[in-house]
């Protein structure tokens, strides 16, 4: 009756007798009667296969998807090229319908795409140690506070105002929450205010969340505030796009002691906000404080290569109340999309991606510029994303892109009441010279 | 499972070797051999602190984790490096290889820790 | 087969490429006149150099070297390892739901919005709670989101001595470590021996202090809460609020539910219950569900239905805020959803049944060959004690590793902490009576050995592509990523 219950009814009655009992309801005597449902779940009745995809393709339709719609819209869900190659590994049952690699004997498929996974976050970050991954860029993000917090004994955590809005406000309830003080620098045409970050910064700081770029797409100059941090003993967190490091200077390279993002772009899918991947790498000194699954080399007893998770004394399963976070899974599956990505891309093509994306972008801003219509709203180097001033409501712009089939940028009034009627675009590799043409004439249109 | 006569010990199984107002400080065979195959000792800082019974660093094997506490109130003064660099010292003689060195801060607290033969004793129930 | 022993930076030959892209089609400019040098790095990251044929191969073989509920039986307790439906991979896979960017306008996102919405109607129904959030990503993310909601209610109601969270010494570590990243003070009482509530003991702890309990039933050791009624009065009484912790919801669907049993706040996990997969590690969905008086307190935005249209709510002043980026694993949710409609109310509490018809089998026909601390009827899981030293010293971990020659994952061992070698059976409630036959088996198998010839039981496991390995050497020198040299 069911095809994913396989007992039949004369299986049943078997497995009752074997046990010794008469009916499947004597299983459940030891619950009290008063607190049985002992009524019909309201729910659907069963459906059959073809029922269930009539039903969830009819819901499917009433989205618009950026197949149909051309995307120049960012703010950290990114419509970068995914290769044809990622779903066909990504779809093997061996990969998607395994359990966490506690039993390495049989789990090395898994556990060698993290190592090589940890091994390709090193590379682009320039960390010594990555983890396994974590559940997206904003909890990452505060994994690395509470890390930040935890080394240094403090208990207050310095964000700019130039980190992405979710983010922040992500960081804002896991502070909260834990009673960890949540310090705002305001920015100053786009970037950091150096000057009021200084101000703010002190030896009860324990760390200083930099994004770069930053949510306006703007490259953020870490200098000065790397010196500050560290004069103070603080860490300096670094939130960064995978793909700007084929182009941009490493966290490391830039004195980070946190390095944590979103990896979406590495070939997940846009999925309307998840599941995406996390990254989070460290110094070899905070090592052992680094929260989620970690990946290591060994051999087995035959003196054979192989990985196993290790320094799993740090996590929930073995120290409990005093383990470094309570994260249990990881997005394996994003991770491994994000090895094949990196693989298939390789080193020449997430260059290549890269450089795309802000030469595009790069156009795409300029042609805007030349419109007379829409001003950039900082003057500050940018990688793939922008913002414009814009002489109409963003909405309304949206709205009428929409109705030629683009997805225009974001709204950056929303969360910048200094912002208002500004936009944020945009451009990855994906998008031509002909859909950004066609963009900039609509918008020219607009009055 | 060794005991040495001449220290002091305590329930969690630190034991102490008292040398005037200065003292080492480390934990017991026994609990190296509960522990199995340590990986990981974390040690303080020189100069910290503490106060009797806080916890003062932590030992790490495969499958376990536990808090090291300090048996009475003390500065530290030096820690071990060489466990630190190799932490399976410890399993091969956990009294030969201390964790850390410390001056003591008040002696008299060094009366509520047990002796070689009520260590034993607890031990055994702990059994 | 020959054996592949590779990682992918060692097949890697320089000028070789996987990927192909179009010419840029714009104007290119030199990169320091946009980007200044001193922000560009100097050497490129370090990455594979691979055809598009070796993308496939390497990790071809290296799923070769993995388990998965696809290859065979997975009794891991307390991790319902049932069978992933193949629908639920196609629905998942839809266009129209994997390219839709979470900015998007409402109006072009109208079926996501309507599928998570309904689906947070139909969890809500199952558990008996008045509100679901979708949002949490895993169950260690759900609890901690149902934490703050805890933490958030007392605070509302101006009580903000609540600092402790009551959690049995039988739990999974994830709920006191959760109740940590919340702020709170973790009291931890000991079971009884079949591992339930003592009621003696939480009496004893619960006070004015006290923020709520966090429980998990049917038990870790797959035991009913029997005086469930009585643990929920006691912590309404004393002002606190009672957590349950959904990785045992597969025993009850649509037999009772944690709403009627006098929980205020359950996490559910989309990957065990509601049979989406567990990919290795991830991505998991732990949406939470909360009684009438807790449902301001959910992280926004709330998905609300206006009229005909389905909205983002963000305007909640009570909320407890975000929690993460955007909805939650909406790709999860979509196969959960899935396997909803599929099973339909009687489905859902047919997989129960058959999950706890299952569960006393395995345990009826092996209780006379292994250690069985409680021996009442189970739900959907029980604990094995091991074997017990007196037969050769032979270890629960080494019975785990010799099932894996036979060709079975090994089950949940060690845990739950308050059995001694534990061995934690969750057959579920897709396997076949011949299935479970053949685990019995296995199992019969091993406990003879390990009577006869224990030698076998301490090198296995054998046929699996690497054997025991060094964990001692991977934790003091740890090796986490690939060098040059």
């Amino acid at each position: 009756m069911y095809p994913y219950i396989p007992n039949t009814q004369d299986d049943e009655r078997e497995l009752l007798s074997n046990i010794g009992i008469d009916s499947i309801e004597n299983l459940f005597e030891d619950i009290p009667e008063s607190i049985k449902l002992n009524r019909r779940l309201n729910l659907n009745r069963p459906m059959s296969e073809i029922e269930v995809k009539n039903h969830i393709e009819n819901l499917a339709r009433k989205n618009k998807s950026t197949d149909e719609l051309i995307c120049f819209l960012g703010a950290g869900a990114y419509d970068h090229y995914i290769p044809s190659v990622i779903k066909h590994i990504t779809s093997r049952a061996e990969f998607y319908t395994a359990y966490t690699p506690y039993q390495p004997e049989i789990s090395q498929g898994t556990l060698q795409v993290i190592f090589e996974y940890q091994s390709m976050i090193c590379s682009l970050t320039g960390m010594d140690v990555s983890n396994a991954s974590m559940y997206d860029g904003a909890t990452a993000t505060a994994e690395a506070a509470f890390m930040a917090c935890d080394n240094t004994r403090r208990n207050s955590i310095v964000v700019s105002k130039t980190v992405h809005p979710e983010i922040r406000r992500t960081l804002k309830t896991y502070l909260y929450f834990r009673g960890i003080e949540y310090v705002e620098v305001e920015d100053n045409d786009g970037v950091t205010d150096i000057e009021k970050l200084k101000a703010v910064v002190s030896n009860k700081t324990a760390g200083v969340i930099v994004q770069s770029p930053n949510f306006f797409g703007i490259i953020e100059d870490v200098t000065e505030i790397e010196k500050c941090v560290h004069e103070n003993k603080g860490m300096l967190i670094m939130n960064v796009d995978p793909v700007s490091l084929a182009l941009l200077k490493s966290p490391a390279e830039q004195g980070a002691d946190i390095a944590v993002g979103e990896g979406q772009g590495l070939g997940s899918s846009l999925n309307y906000g998840g599941p995406y991947l996390g990254f989070m790498a460290t110094t070899s000194k905070l090592m052992r404080k680094l929260p989620g699954r970690i990946v290591g080399q060994t051999e087995d007893v035959d003196g054979k290569r192989a990985f196993v998770l290790t320094l799993q004394a740090r996590e929930q399963h073995i120290r409990r109340q005093k383990a470094t976070s309570n994260i249990c899974s990881n997005q394996a599956i994003n991770a491994l999309t994000a090895a094949i990505y990196l693989t298939t891309m390789g080193k020449k093509g997430l260059r290549e991606v890269a450089v795309q994306s802000t030469q595009k972008a790069h156009y795409a801003l300029n042609k805007l510029n030349n419109t007379g219509i829409y001003k950039p709203l900082f003057n500050k180097p940018f990688f793939k994303e922008f913002a414009v001033k814009c002489n109409s409501e963003i909405e309304k712009i949206n709205q009428e892109l929409l109705k030629n089939n683009i997805i225009g940028g974001y709204d950056l009034g929303k969360d910048y009441p200094d912002y208002t009627n500004s936009m944020l675009l945009c451009v990855t590799e994906k998008r031509t010279k002909n859909e950004i043409d066609t963009l900039v004439a609509l918008m020219e249109g607009i009055r | 499972m060794r005991i040495l006569e001449n220290l002091l010990y305590t329930n969690d199984h630190e034991w102490i070797r008292v040398e005037g107002n200065e003292a080492y400080i480390g934990i017991t065979d026994y609990a190296q051999h509960a522990l199995g195959d340590i990986v990981f000792v974390e040690l303080p800082e020189v100069d910290a602190q503490f106060n009797a019974g806080d916890a003062f660093g932590v030992i790490e094997s495969v499958k376990a984790a536990a808090d090291i506490y300090i048996p009475v109130s003390a500065r530290i003064i030096e820690v071990n490096e060489e466990i630190s660099d190799d932490p399976s010292l410890v399993n091969k003689d956990a009294f030969e290889n201390w964790m850390i060195k410390v001056e003591l801060l008040d002696k008299s607290e060094l009366d509520n820790l047990m002796t070689a033969k009520d260590y034993e004793e607890h031990c055994s129930k702990e059994e | 087969m020959k054996e592949y022993n590779k990682l992918i930076f060692e097949i890697s030959r320089e000028g070789r490429v996987g990927y192909s892209l179009p010419q840029i089609d714009v104007a290119e400019r030199n990169l320091e006149e946009f980007i200044p040098k001193e922000f560009l790095r100097d050497k490129s990251p370090e990455l594979p150099e691979v055809s598009e044929g070796d993308v496939v191969r390497h990790f071809t073989l290296l799923s070769n070297k993995n388990y998965g509920v696809d290859n065979g039986f997975y009794p891991l307790g307390s991790c319902t390892m049932k069978y992933n439906p193949k629908i639920n991979e196609d629905m998942a896979a839809l266009t129209e739901f994997t390219n839709l960017h979470p900015y998007q306008s409402e109006d072009t996102v109208q079926g996501a919005l309507e599928l998570m919405y309904d689906l947070s109607g139909k969890l809500a129904e199952i558990s008996g709670m008045k509100a679901v959030t979708l949002q949490p990503a895993a169950g260690a993310h759900g609890e901690m989101t149902g934490l703050m909601i805890i933490k958030k209610y007392h605070e509302k109601r101006g009580d903000f001595k609540r600092k402790k969270i009551i959690v049995p010494d039988s739990a999974h570590g994830t709920n006191p470590a959760s109740a940590a990243v919340v702020g709170f003070e973790i009291i931890e009482i000991k079971s009884t021996k079949d591992g339930a509530v003592d009621l003696e003991n939480l009496k004893a702890v619960l006070d004015d202090e006290v923020a709520g309990l966090m429980l998990t039933n049917p038990s870790t050791l797959g035991l009913f809460e029997k005086n469930i009624k009585e643990i929920a009065d006691l912590v309404h009484e004393a002002g606190g609020l009672l957590y349950y912790d959904g990785a045992n919801m597969n025993a009850i669907m649509g037999i009772a539910r944690p709403g009627d049993m006098g929980f205020d706040v359950v996490h559910l996990n989309l990957h065990k219950t509601f049979s989406t997969p567990h990919g290795g590690g991830g991505p998991g969905s732990g949406p939470v569900g909360v009684r009438e008086d807790l449902v301001d307190f959910l992280p926004v935005p709330v998905i609300e239905k206006n009229g005909e249209r389905y909205i983002l709510n963000y305007n909640k002043p009570d909320s407890i805020g975000k929690i993460k980026s955007f909805y939650g694993n909406f790709g999860v949710m979509i196969k959960a959803y899935a396997y909803i409609l599929s099973m339909g109310a009687e489905g859902l509490k047919k997989a129960s049944e058959i999950a706890v018809l299952n569960a006393n089998y395995l345990m009826k026909n092996l209780k006379e060959h292994y250690n069985l601390p409680i021996n009442e009827i189970c739900k959907h899981e029980f604990v094995l004690g091991g074997l017990g030293k007196e037969v050769n010293e032979v270890t629960t971990l080494d019975i785990a590793k010799r099932l894996l020659d036979y060709g079975y994952h090994p089950p949940t061992i060690y845990f739950p902490l308050i059995v001694d070698s534990a061995i934690m059976v969750e057959p579920t409630e897709t396997e076949s009576k011949e299935t479970l036959d053949g685990f019995i088996d296995a199992m019969i198998k091993i406990s003879v050995e390990a009577k006869e010839k224990p030698e076998i039981l301490k090198g296995a496991p054998y046929n699996t592509p690497v054997r025991r390995l060094d964990e001692v050497k991977a934790a003091r020198n740890p090796i986490l990523k690939w060098s040059k040299e």
